[in-house]
C-alpha cells in the first residue's frame, strides 16, 4: 500500500507542476486530469472508494470536459509571455517559499508523524456514505439542490446573449 | 488483502485471468465487426465479406494484418502528442471497463473457488460509468490535436452528445440499483433470480439502451462520423493502426454496453443450470454470452435498420426527452417502492 | 478493501502496455512515404483554406455547463439509490424536495430556449 500511495502522490505533484508550467492549455488540462485521477487513487488507497470513483466521474469525466471544451472553442494557442513585472519576480519566489513553509509547518503541527496513518471510515462505500448523506446530513442534502439551482440560471445567463 | 508470501502467486493467478479476458474481448471484437459486415450484407441484399476463409471467416484477419502494416500518416501541424494520445486513450479506456464484468456465478471446485471476473467492486456499476466519462477525451483530443476543420467539428459534436446521454444512461439505472439496493454487478445480477428486470423496470431499460447507443456514437446517433457531411468526423486525419484503435474502442464499448444491458436488465447468467456438474458450472457462462450476443445482433439490425438523427433533434431527443423521463421513472419507482414497504 | 482493486491495477497496467506496443509496432512497421499533399490536412482534395481551428458555436459550452451540473444530480441519486429501501417514505420525500427544486430549473433552461440547438 505505502509504495503505492507514494506512487501516486509523487505523481499528483509532478502533474500539478505541468499545470502550472504547460503553455498550452490543453497540456495543462490533461495534467489536471492525472492529478484528479492519482487523487481518486489516493481517495481508495485511504479506503473510500464511493468518493474515488465519484471525483473521477464528476471532476475528470465532467468539469475537465467543459475545460477542455472551451479551449477547442476559444482556439486558444500557446499562451505568450506576459511583460514581467520585476516586483513579481523579486517578490514572487520568496512568498512562495514562506507560504509553503507556512503549510509545512501547519500539517507538522496539526498531524504530528505518529498519527499520519489511514484515518479513513472503517466502511466508505456507497452503502456507509448513503446511509450518512441521507440520515445525518438531509439539510445539506436538500441545500445543494438550491446550489445546483442558482448554477444553472447562472449557466443561461452567462451563455444566452438575449433572455 | 494477501499476505507477502503468495503475493507472486496471486499476481500471476489476476494476470492469467487478464489474459484470457482480453483475449476474449479482442476476439469478440474483430468477429463483431465480420458479423457486422455480414448481417448488413445480408439486410441489403449482398453477400457480404466471403473470399477469405470459409464464410469470409479470416477477413478480421486479413483487415489487422493490412492495417498493421499500412503507412501511419502524421499530417502536419497537428499536436503530435495530443494526436498519439487520443487513440491509446480511447482504445485502453475501452478496453478497461470489461474488468468489473461478472461473467458467470462463482464455482468451487475441489475447494477452490473459481470467479468469473476479474474482479467484484462494492462500486462496479459506478466504475463502469467512471471509465465511460473519460471516454470523451479520446474523441475531444482526437478532433482538436488533428488539425482539421472536419476532426474539430467531428470532435467538439461527437463529446457535446456523449456527455449529453451519459445523463440519461446513469439516470436509466438507477431503478436498478433501488431494487438491488447495491452497485455491485455481481448482487444485481443475484437480485433478479426471481424476476428479471426489465419486466419491472421496461422504461428504464428503453432508456438506458437508448443513451448507450448514443453513447458508443452508433447508428441512429452516428452523427460524429456523418460520412456525408463530415468525412470521417474526429478520426478523419487518423490512418493505419491509429484509426483501428478507434474502431477497435468503438466495439469494445459495444460489447461493454451490451454486457451491461444484460447484467442489469436481463438477469446476467441467470438461466436454467441442469446436467453433470461442469456443464453446470458452465452454463451460466453460455447464457450470459448468448444473451449479449443478442444484444451485439440488436445493435447491428439497428444500423442496418435506421436512418440518421439531424444534430439539433439528436441534442433535443436526450435533453428534452430521455431525462425528464428518466427523473420521471426514477420517481415513480421510489414511490412504487415507498407504497409496497408500508 | 484494497485487494479488490488489486486487479484492475495489473488490468489497466496490462492494456496500457498492449495498446502503447501495438500503436508503436504498427507505426514502426509500416511503410514510410510522406509527400506534402500526403501530410495535408484532408479537405475533399483542394488544398486547405483558412484556420482549421476557428471558433464554434457557444452551445457547445452551454452544454457542457448544464451537463455538470445535472451529473452532480445524477451523482447524488446513486447512494440514495443504494439505501432507499432502507430510508422508505422519509426518503422519498427527500428525493421528490430535491428533484422537484432540480426540475424548477430544467422548466427555466426550457423555457429560455437552452435546450434548442438551432436558437
Amino acid at each position: 500500500m505505502a509504495p503505492l500511495f507514494y506512487i501516486f502522490a509523487v505523481l499528483a505533484i509532478l502533474a500539478a507542476l505541468s499545470v502550472v508550467l504547460q503553455r498550452t492549455p490543453v497540456y495543462s488540462a490533461l495534467s489536471l486530469i492525472v492529478v484528479l485521477c492519482s487523487l481518486a487513487v489516493v481517495y481508495l488507497l485511504l479506503g473510500a472508494e464511493f468518493l474515488a470513483v465519484i471525483q473521477v466521474i464528476i471532476y475528470a469525466g465532467a468539469i475537465m470536459v467543459l475545460f477542455v471544451l472551451v479551449i477547442m472553442l476559444l482556439n486558444a494557442r500557446q499562451e505568450t509571455p506576459s511583460d514581467r513585472s520585476r516586483l513579481a519576480r523579486w517578490l514572487g519566489a520568496p512568498l512562495l517559499l514562506v507560504f509553503l513553509g507556512e503549510l509545512l509547518f501547519a500539517v507538522w503541527e496539526r498531524f504530528p508523524a505518529a498519527t499520519t496513518r489511514a484515518a479513513a471510515l472503517p466502511d466508505a462505500g456507497p452503502r456507509a456514505v448513503g446511509a450518512l448523506l441521507f440520515r445525518s446530513y438531509v439539510l445539506p442534502f436538500e441545500v445543494t439542490s438550491i446550489l445546483i439551482l442558482v448554477a444553472v440560471l447562472g449557466a443561461v445567463v452567462l451563455a444566452k446573449k438575449r433572455l | 488483502m494477501a499476505t507477502g508470501s503468495n503475493m507472486p502467486l496471486l499476481l500471476l493467478a489476476i494476470l492469467a485471468k487478464v489474459g484470457v479476458v482480453l483475449l476474449v474481448l479482442l476476439t469478440t471484437i474483430a468477429y463483431a465487426v465480420w458479423l457486422e459486415r455480414k448481417v448488413v450484407a445480408r439486410i441489403q441484399s449482398r453477400w457480404g465479406p466471403y473470399l477469405v476463409g470459409p464464410h469470409g471467416l479470416l477477413q478480421p484477419v486479413a483487415d489487422a494484418l493490412k492495417i498493421f502494416f499500412k503507412e501511419d500518416i502524421v499530417p502536419t501541424e497537428v499536436d503530435r502528442v495530443v494526436y498519439c494520445l487520443a487513440p491509446f486513450l480511447a482504445f485502453s479506456l475501452a478496453l478497461l471497463s470489461i474488468s468489473v464484468i461478472p461473467f458467470g456465478e462463482s464455482v468451487t471446485i475441489g475447494g477452490a473457488t473459481i470467479h468469473f471476473q476479474i474482479t467484484d467492486l462494492n462500486v462496479g456499476l459506478l466504475f463502469v460509468f467512471a471509465v465511460t466519462s473519460l471516454g470523451v477525451y479520446g474523441v475531444a483530443l482526437a478532433g482538436w490535436s488533428s488539425n482539421s476543420k472536419y476532426s474539430l467539428l467531428g470532435g467538439l459534436r461527437s463529446s457535446a452528445q456523449m456527455i449529453s446521454y451519459e445523463l440519461s444512461l446513469g439516470l436509466g439505472v438507477v431503478g436498478v440499483v433501488m431494487l438491488a439496493g447495491s452497485l455491485s454487478l455481481r448482487e444485481i445480477v443475484e437480485h433478479q433470480s426471481g424476476l428479471w428486470n426489465v419486466f419491472v423496470q421496461p422504461v428504464g431499460f428503453l432508456i438506458y439502451f437508448t443513451a448507450a447507443v448514443a453513447e458508443t456514437n452508433r447508428v441512429p446517433f452516428d452523427l460524429p462520423e456523418g460520412e456525408s457531411e463530415l468525412v470521417g468526423g474526429f478520426h478523419t486525419e487518423y490512418s493505419s493502426f491509429k484509426f483501428a484503435m478507434f474502431f477497435m474502442a468503438e466495439y469494445a464499448n459495444i460489447v461493454t454496453v451490451s454486457c451491461l444491458a444484460t447484467l442489469l436488465f436481463f438477469g446476467g447468467w441467470l438461466g436454467p443450470v441442469f446436467g453433470p456438474p461442469l456443464l453446470r458450472a458452465l452454463l451460466p457462462v453460455f447464457w450470459f454470452c448468448l444473451k449479449v450476443f443478442c444484444f451485439l445482433f440488436l445493435y447491428i439490425w439497428i444500423r442496418g435498420t435506421l436512418p440518421r438523427f439531424r444534430y439539433d433533434q439528436l441534442m433535443a431527443f436526450g435533453w428534452k426527452f430521455l431525462l425528464p423521463l428518466g427523473l420521471l421513472n426514477v420517481l415513480v419507482t421510489s414511490l412504487v417502492l415507498a407504497w409496497r414497504s408500508t | 478493501m484494497f485487494g479488490s482493486y488489486l486487479p484492475i491495477l495489473v488490468h489497466f497496467v496490462v492494456v496500457v502496455v498492449v495498446a502503447g506496443a501495438i500503436m508503436g509496432l504498427s507505426a514502426w512497421v509500416g511503410v514510410k512515404r510522406p509527400s506534402r499533399e500526403k501530410l495535408s490536412p484532408y479537405e475533399c482534395g483542394i488544398t486547405p483554406v483558412g484556420d482549421a481551428r476557428g471558433r464554434f458555436s457557444i452551445s457547445f459550452y452551454l452544454v457542457g455547463m448544464l451537463f455538470i451540473l445535472f451529473d452532480v444530480e445524477i451523482a447524488f441519486l446513486f447512494p440514495w439509490a443504494v439505501v432507499y429501501r432502507s430510508l422508505g417514505w422519509f426518503g422519498f420525500i427527500e428525493m421528490f424536495l430535491y428533484i422537484v427544486i432540480l426540475l424548477a430549473g430544467y422548466l427555466y433552461i426550457w423555457k429560455k430556449g437552452a435546450l434548442d440547438w438551432t436558437r
